[in-house]
């Protein structure tokens, strides 16, 4: 049975600080041959998206962090930060994953969100 | 029935608080013992800015005094630090010797305030702002007078700040984040603070970082990261707590980042408690004093053995103890996708105000100015209120339900009478409005007829028909396109409004023009940072997080996330050693692809980001620099061989070429702007279809503009002939800086031209030798800042970020670096 991650279950990965990331920009960690990119809102939030935009592929890290979304550079979608779901008229998800932060530490799970 | 022996280590508000709710549950049940390192009664510390301001006096702060002690029975021990808990045999030992046993402990540490270990932090006159002896050193630092700086741009420091310029010192808050209060505010609320404070002679720096400390003994001077030097008498650290834990650490209790503690505010010991900001409870520490108060209610209920009262989260509300400066935040105001917000802002009055919701539920507010609905907001964020009913008229807070919608021509209708409108002709609003009505005006022709405003350059039409809507009320109605979602301002009004009211920064505009969303969009911040960047040339710093990737990364983003990029061949002449250099890069990093642009330059295709700063060294070494084929700005001046060589070319148009591409490299622009010098009528180097274009003719040289050969194909329009070189390079600057100061963003320069019309721009830069000069003058000067070669300031370090992971796992991991 593939029982949901549980919060406990989660592998938390210690990835840098909150610091490191530029504010309304982003950061990439490699995991294998997937990048996943870091994102940091202009309120210090942070979120964690697979670099791929569902429409095609165009790399989020390098877009325009705004509103909690992220415009890709390549065909100006626009990406929630929060779920991946494409906005507006545009239909797609990117994978998004399990971020927690502790003081200015940021922990990642490499596994994506369900 | 013997007392139960409570003894408690330390001696601030939460314990002070805990105390009164257990002697109202259980009378004298308990034989109390406090331990206090201060050697003072218990005080309240939120009211430590009005002692430091003047407005309060120590004794006017007192909670408890020395007769609340004796009516009590308590035993307090001052000056007194704990150093030892004996958990077994249940005693606390303090630094003098004292032993205490007893049955429940209570730790209330409190915190720590956190120094920046900065060289020069030991200085005499480095302190923080924690405690009366804090406030004591600064009142003594005031009497010798000085500057103080503060650094923290948080609620404490800024409190400090307001409160050493009442007391007379000169102030400067150095701050580490764009904006202040960054944790209780939003950048557009940080603004409006940093105003205030402006305005009451606080200088305040964002985005400052403290590198040292300078003085012989004592503080002398403050030295910054970007090598400023602040002279300061006084330095205050205000930079944020730590929960202290050493002695429940070194008690082997529970220790995260607080000493852990259940709802209860019981730790990991059943006889051991804590409350305040040493505790940790449900994974937070907190250092407001409503939720240490109400951590104070549960550990006294507990003690008493009552089983409810457990503590609970809850959002506090923050206000700034700054007399006559009204904020008020409370709750959630990020920009989660699930949150909508609604955003009410009045520039003339200096308010702001957000209401952030989920679903149908207020979950946080912003309101800065006036504050009079923030209880109200409040209220409906604890019950969790459905606002759906109200949702309408939310905004306007309790007293308007059912008030009318907020005025979209509010911004103009703010403006001064003396507010200049049309910058070309020089009138104002006054002006305009008394026209209008002296004369009966009703069309935008006969304003322009009479007053001139918006007969030049055009830009501020929209602006014109603002004013005249507003003076005509109904019988003048005509909508204007706003830029983007954000706000129903047009380019044209957002350029001028920000010449006009002075407007320097992103968060300025967005607050002044009454921007509808919080931090704009990727439509709007490239424009607003383009329009900064143009019209404050040396005092607008670039911020690059409001640009596209491409002037992020000076190269070009391509299909499958590689980059190319093009260095810069003046005038399209290159040498055997820049090629080589070239093939030699191209071998090293195994790029792809390499091929010849249309702009008589090479690109390297398929450039991996992570190569790029490698790449831009090698090329840099080789002495080649950034083309911009990336940037909104000048990208090439194309040419052909001309007299030196071409048998029927009239003038040096390769020399010119390069003179012209040496001259306006650098230079930000609406959109991009391409250069043709052309040796003969002929036209080999395409100069007709060119931004701006000249042809070499045996009399001197014609200059055409406004072509384009894109998406759209159009010839150029001449502007005249010029005999000289340096005419040339004159009209060429000037036209830039015309088209710098008047384009709307990504409007080409032909866009532009056709909108403005082109007698206006002939007017304003062939025929009118003194206007050509001025503009020529200006362009020169914004150069000044912008010709730094992009590559080699990364090369040398600069967004070192941009390039490197954060972090590597998996397979990759384990590959040797190269």
């Amino acid at each position: 049975m593939n029982a949901p991650v549980t919060e406990s279950q989660l592998d938390w990965r210690l990835i840098g600080t909150i610091d490191d990331v530029p504010l309304q920009g982003s950061r990439c960690v490699k995991n294998g041959e997937t990048t996943i990119a870091i994102f940091r809102t202009a309120k210090d939030e942070i979120f964690a998206l697979e670099d791929k935009c569902p429409h095609k592929n165009g790399p989020l890290s390098q877009g325009i962090v705004h509103d909690g979304c992220v415009t890709c550079p390549l065909h100006n979608w626009v990406i929630s930060l929060e779920s991946g779901m494409a906005q507006g008229a545009d239909s797609g998800q990117t994978a998004s994953y399990p971020v927690r932060v502790e003081g200015r530490e940021i922990y990642l799970s490499l596994s994506p969100k369900v | 029935m013997t007392k139960a022996r409570l003894v408690i280590v330390g001696n601030g508000m939460a314990p002070g608080r805990m105390l009164e709710h257990l002697f109202d549950l259980a009378g004298d049940a308990f034989d109390v013992t406090i331990f206090n390192a201060e050697p003072r009664v218990n005080y309240d510390r939120i009211m430590l800015s009005p002692v430091l301001s003047g407005e309060k006096s120590y004794e006017d702060i007192i909670i408890h005094g020395d007769g609340w002690y004796e009516e009590h029975g308590i035993t307090l021990h001052r000056g007194e630090k704990v150093v030892k808990i004996d958990r077994v045999g249940k005693t606390v030992t303090s630094e003098g010797g004292i032993v205490a046993p007893y049955d429940k402990l209570v730790l209330a540490t409190g915190s720590n305030p956190f120094i920046i270990p900065v060289p020069g932090h030991q200085l005499d006159g480095v302190l923080a702002y924690r405690d009366l002896d804090d406030v004591d050193g600064m009142l003594k630092a005031v009497e010798q007078g000085g500057r103080a700086v503060v650094i923290g741009g948080g609620l404490l420091g800024l409190e400090a700040a307001a409160g050493l310029k009442m007391r007379g010192m000169d102030v400067t808050v150095l701050h580490l984040m764009p904006t202040l209060m960054e944790r209780q505010l939003d950048p557009a609320a940080g603004y409006l603070l940093q105003k205030e404070l402006e305005g009451r002679g606080i200088e305040v720096r964002c985005g400052a970082n403290t590198k040292a400390i300078h003085g012989d003994g004592k503080v002398e001077q403050v030295e910054l990261e970007d090598g400023t030097i602040i002279d300061a008498t006084l330095v205050v650290m205000a930079v944020g707590i730590r929960p202290n834990v050493e002695l429940a650490k070194e008690s082997g209790l529970d220790v995260n980042r607080g000493i852990v503690t259940d709802s209860a505010m019981c730790t990991s010991d059943p006889d051991i408690y804590s409350v305040g900001e040493c505790a940790e409870v449900g994974g937070r520490v907190y250092g407001l004093v409503a939720p240490l108060y109400q951590m104070a209610k549960s550990a006294a209920h507990h003690l008493c053995k009552l089983e409810d009262n457990d503590f609970v989260h809850a959002e506090t509300p923050t206000k700034l103890k700054v007399t006559g400066v009204n904020l008020y935040s409370v709750g959630e105001f990020g920009d989660g996708p699930d949150l909508e917000d609604v955003v009410l802002r009045d520039a003339n009055r200096g308010t702001y105000r957000r209401v952030i919701m989920r679903g149908n539920q207020v979950v946080g507010a912003v309101l800065y100015g006036d504050v009079t609905d923030g209880m109200w907001y409040n209220e409906m964020l604890k019950s969790g209120q459905d606002i759906s009913e109200i949702r309408d008229t939310l905004i306007f807070g309790q007293a308007h339900q059912g008030g009318a919608a907020a005025d979209p021509l509010a911004a103009v209708a703010n403006l001064a009478d003396d507010a200049e409108i049309c910058g070309c002709n020089g009138i104002c609003k006054g002006q305009i409005v008394k026209t209008i009505q002296d004369k009966g005006l009703t069309s935008l022709a006969e304003v322009r007829a009479h007053t001139k405003a918006s007969a030049s350059c055009g830009t501020c039409t929209g602006l014109v028909e603002s004013v005249m809507a507003i003076t005509l009320g109904d019988g003048y109605a005509k909508k204007v396109e706003g830029m983007c979602g954000c706000t129903d301002l047009g380019h044209g009004d957002v350029r001028r409004l920000i010449k006009a009211k002075g407007l320097k920064s992103i968060p300025a505009i967005m607050q002044e023009l009454e921007w509808k969303t919080s931090g704009g969009c990727a439509k709007c911040r490239p424009a607003l940072n383009y329009y900064l960047l143009a019209d404050w040339p040396g005092e607008y710093k670039d911020d690059q997080q409001s640009r596209f990737i491409n002037e992020r990364v000076h190269a070009n983003i391509q299909k499958d996330g590689t980059y190319s990029v093009v260095p810069r061949m003046w005038g399209g002449m290159t040498t055997s050693d820049e090629l080589r250099a070239i093939a030699d890069v191209v071998d090293k990093f195994k790029i792809p692809d390499v091929k010849v642009t249309g702009g008589q330059r090479i690109d390297l295709l398929g450039v991996k980001k992570e190569d790029l700063p490698a790449v831009w060294a090698d090329l840099n070494a080789a002495g080649m620099v950034s083309g911009h084929a990336y940037a909104k700005g000048l990208r090439t001046v194309k040419t052909c061989v001309g007299s030196t060589w071409c048998r029927f070319g009239t003038q040096d148009s390769t020399g010119l070429g390069i003179k012209l591409e040496k001259f306006m490299w650098g230079s930000w622009t609406p959109a991009k702007v391409k250069l043709a010098v052309t040796g003969c009528p002929r036209n080999c180097a395409e100069a007709t279809c060119k931004d701006i274009g000249v042809i070499c003719v045996d009399s001197g040289y014609e200059i055409v503009y406004g072509g384009a050969a894109g998406l759209h194909i159009q010839g150029t329009t001449k502007l005249g002939t010029v005999k000289t070189e340096e005419e040339v390079m004159e009209i060429a600057g000037a036209m830039t800086q015309m088209y710098r100061e008047q384009g709307f963003y990504l409007e080409r320069i032909y866009k532009w031209a056709d909108r403005v019309g082109y007698d206006t721009v002939k007017a304003a830069i062939f025929d009118d030798l003194d206007s050509r000069r001025a503009y020529n003058e200006r362009f020169i000067y914004s150069q000044k800042f912008s010709q730094t070669d992009p590559w080699s300031e990364r090369v040398s370090g600069v967004d070192k970020h941009e390039f490197n992971p954060l972090a590597v796992f998996g397979e990759e991991a384990m590959e040797p670096a190269e």
